[in-house]
């Protein structure tokens, strides 16, 4: 006895030495992933079809100077004399940068979605105040970047910067101005060399295009924002990827395309969606015309719909008559058996959760304070992205193919939402309780399910071998929703599932005319 | 939501000191109390904590989508001899959690294996009193593959934790005073996502748990057949971050508390092996915890190992 609870002691004290030596560092999965180097330069990617814009030479991109100028040996200068002397961090933002410009971008969009996802706090007398994106910082903070929200900053970014890195590679064919480390071969370059010519630089018409869109979309953030974009900038330039005189033209590019997409913004309908207590009011009694029982908030005090007019945004992949047509068939009747099953299969599946079923439900959740299910799906496509080295056009081309029809499922998804207005489970049964916190908007189709079924979809298109897990994992995140007490299995997510398929097929004919394939 | 059924994540989790040490007065790792050499105190305990109001960062609120958070445990402790000046302690407790407002699952289930050792290597008359000093080592394990990441209906936080703390206890007559000051290391500890948002995003299951520091005072009544004292308890975590306005909380965030409770510890006259624990405590500061309101109660029997027996039938052995 008393050997083995010395036994004991000793293994208690080994038990505590080993915690003060372990290492607490935690890597993320892109923080230490190598440069980009493309294993196709996709020279001709300036005929490829732009989103928005009516050709590559839309925005004019001025000649470059010569490399024997004096202008131009100066700018080669600059980089020798960033280079005579590189501090650790100086080395860490190329490394970091280098990993890929729509990627590194991307990544710091989903971080000001998951800042930002917040619904605001209600006010003293019960009702909820609502951001104001002309005072952006004061409470509650501009914007709420929930999923809809989130859907649509994902498609316009990546949209954008798609068209602008089009007109970049016309241009880069056009004026073939090689790169730096080309032009002189002393020059220590800290990235893979490329044969793609460096005018006007791919990065910062990523980068440009990014600054602009985000002072729409993040407009309380711009401090932030303009600190990653000159580090991105400088450490293209430290690199000896770019001179400086490549850097201004992509940015000014990049600004420039980003521009029309902002007007677009502006005019999308996005900023009426959150609606009035008028058209609440229209969404509920109508729901009652028809004879259900309508959808109700289930927070206390009762918040107002999030963005029941989202409906109405105008889509990228398609029109706006179109998003009514992908509208599935009604629900069952919240009075019919069929409902009444669905709301106990519910029930039963969450009164005694497994173990498995609440991590399904919390990996897929993406809730308050994440970058939402479409931000989850950028992340799957960017991971896997990361494995294929395209070129930034073709990095751009294809994150922007996942957003748009990330975002075109959010605006099928709401309008079927608000058409229906159809009860959440623990509505219709308030003894389920939920794994994760029940969605302030109504219950028919799942939002998780629309926008898995379109990103699987157009990811399953980009990469084909890839395309059975993807399904597996929409099917997942479906059941999510089911197994986590927030939605009915068939009518919710299962008719979710097809109509995000619905959508995805549009972002796949599109990927299939855009000329890139 | 909110944050807090952290009481106990801090306490037991964070540093045991918790639950166990505040409700098993008599003989735990915090107290100035030791087992006599082969004696083997063991028992159940109850305790119910719960709150209404929180600290969201150092706001506090309410939250009407909770209501009132509830804690309640169920636990196993002993306490056993090597010998008069080295003790071992263990507790294992079962946690189950609810909210009266809002949707959110309750869940429930086996938190963590707590092991001490005990040591005290000093004890002089100093004075009209006696001074012991001792030298505590701890850690805890999570005995299942429970959910941290649902906060504040997480039953723990999952993260293995390594105590050292040092300890003074000074008695006079029936009169004592006790102090210490713990430091405790957090491993990290694997959610169900695979990425997170602190102060930015994380692209990893991993989430890297802050230290802590806990202090302990108490003062009051001891002899051989009571015990009442009160209790003044500080946990500080060292690092971590806030929760945002109205945001959820987060396994590594900085959460503080400082409680003032009683404990008392009566010891049957008829049956001296049997002592019957009970006590309290309450919030009165915090940062990112609820302000939690604490009662439990417990008995513990002391049994005499001493034969040489060995392995078998030694549960049977009685005083």
């Amino acid at each position: 006895m008393k050997k083995i609870l010395f036994f004991l002691i000793i293994i208690i004290e080994i038990a505590a030495t080993l915690f003060v030596a372990c290492n607490k560092e935690v890597e993320g999965r892109t923080d230490n992933i190598g440069a980009l180097s493309p294993s196709n330069i996709d020279l001709n990617a300036g005929t490829w079809k732009p989103i928005l814009l009516t050709g590559p030479t839309e925005f004019a991109v001025a000649a470059p100077a010569a490399t024997n100028t004096a202008d131009y040996i100066a700018q080669i200068n600059e980089i020798k004399t960033w280079q005579a002397d590189l501090t650790k961090d100086e080395k860490a933002i190329v490394k970091y940068w280098s990993a890929g410009a729509v990627l590194r971008w991307n990544e710091i969009l989903r971080d000001l979605v998951a800042k930002h996802n917040l619904p605001p706090y209600q006010n003293d007398d019960g009702t909820y105040p609502f951001p104001n994106a002309n005072n952006p910082l004061a409470y509650p903070q501009f914007p709420f970047a929930n999923p809809p929200y989130a859907a649509r900053a994902y498609a316009y970014v990546a949209a954008a910067q798609y068209d602008a890195l089009v007109a970049a590679w016309y241009y880069k064919k056009l004026y073939n101005r090689p790169a730096p480390y080309v032009v002189d071969a002393t020059l220590n370059v800290l990235i893979p060399k490329s044969d793609l010519p460096s005018y006007p630089s791919e990065d910062a018409v990523v980068e440009g295009a990014a600054v602009e869109m985000l002072k729409l979309l993040f407009p309380g953030d711009q401090d932030f924002i303009q600190q990653k974009a000159e580090e991105h900038k400088r450490a293209r330039i430290i690199a000896g990827a770019n001179v400086r005189s490549d850097i201004d033209a992509g940015e000014a590019l990049g600004k420039a395309v980003a521009q029309k997409f902002v007007i677009r913004a502006r005019g999308d309908r996005a900023g009426a969606a959150a609606g009035n207590q008028a058209q609440w009011t229209q969404m509920e009694t109508d729901a009652i015309a028809r004879g259900q029982i309508p959808w109700y908030s289930l927070e206390v005090p009762r918040r107002p719909p999030m963005l029941p007019l989202f409906g109405k945004v105008k889509p990228f992949l398609f029109d706006s008559l179109t998003v009514i047509a992908l509208r599935p068939g009604p629900p069952p009747s919240t009075s019919s058996d069929e409902m009444k099953n669905e709301t106990e299969e519910v029930f039963s599946q969450t009164s005694n959760p497994t173990r498995e079923n609440i991590r399904i439900c919390h990996f897929w959740s993406d809730g308050v304070g994440t970058y939402t299910p479409p931000g989850h799906w950028m992340a799957i496509a960017a991971e896997d992205f990361v494995k294929k080295n395209y070129s930034e056009v073709r990095w751009a081309r294809n994150m922007a193919l996942v957003a748009m029809a990330e975002m075109d499922a959010a605006i099928v998804c709401w309008d079927t939402k608000y058409y229906y207005f159809n009860p959440r489970p623990s509505q219709m049964n308030p003894a389920i309780k939920s794994l994760t916190g029940v969605p302030n908007f109504p219950s028919y189709i799942s939002g998780h399910s629309t926008f898995s079924g379109a990103a699987s979809t157009i990811l399953g298109h980009i990469i084909p071998e890839r395309a059975n897990a993807y399904v597996a994992m929409a099917e997942e995140a479906a059941r999510s929703r089911f197994v986590g007490g927030l939605h009915y299995n068939k009518s919710d997510c299962a008719v979710g599932l097809t109509v995000g398929k619905n959508v995805g097929n549009y972002a796949v004919q599109r990927a299939a005319t855009d000329g890139a394939e | 939501m909110k944050t807090f059924i952290n009481y106990k994540n801090r306490f037991v989790i964070a540093a045991l000191l918790a639950m166990i040490s505040i409700a098993l007065s008599a003989q735990t790792d915090i107290d100035g109390i030791m087992m006599e050499k082969s004696g083997f105190c063991v028992g159940p305990m109850y305790s119910y904590s719960s709150w209404k109001n929180y600290w969201e960062g150092t706001l506090k609120r309410e939250n009407l989508n909770l209501g009132r958070v509830s804690t309640q445990m169920f636990g196993m402790m002993g306490n056993y001899g090597v010998t008069r000046k080295l003790n071992v302690l263990f507790s294992a407790p079962y946690v189950k959690t609810k909210a009266t407002a809002g949707t959110l699952h309750g869940l429930k289930g086996l938190q963590d294996l707590n092991l001490f050792v005990k040591w005290r290597p000093y004890q002089k008359k100093m004075g009209y009193g006696r001074l012991s000093l001792f030298g505590i080592a701890g850690v805890s394990i999570p005995l299942t593959n429970y959910v941290a990441d649902f906060l504040p209906l997480s039953i723990g936080l999952h993260s293995k934790t390594a105590l050292a703390r040092i300890m003074a206890d000074y008695q006079r007559g029936n009169l004592f005073v006790t102090g210490s000051a713990t430091y405790v290391l957090r491993d990290n500890i694997k959610i169900d996502r695979n990425a997170y948002y602190t102060t930015e995003m994380h692209y990893t299951n991993e989430v890297e748990m802050p230290d802590g520091a806990n202090f302990n005072f108490r003062a009051g009544f001891r002899n051989q057949r009571w015990i009442a004292e009160a209790v003044v308890n500080n946990w500080t975590t060292l690092g971590g971050f806030d929760i945002t306005r109205n945001n959820m909380p987060f396994p590594s965030n900085k959460m503080n508390a400082t409680t003032v409770g009683a404990n008392f510890k009566y010891v049957l006259p008829s049956l001296p092996q049997l002592s019957i624990v009970a006590g309290g405590n309450a919030t009165i500061a915090g940062r990112n915890m609820g302000k939690t309101t604490t009662v439990y109660g417990s008995f513990f029997y002391v049994f005499d190992l001493s034969h040489k027996t060995k392995s078998s039938d030694q549960s049977s052995k009685k005083n």
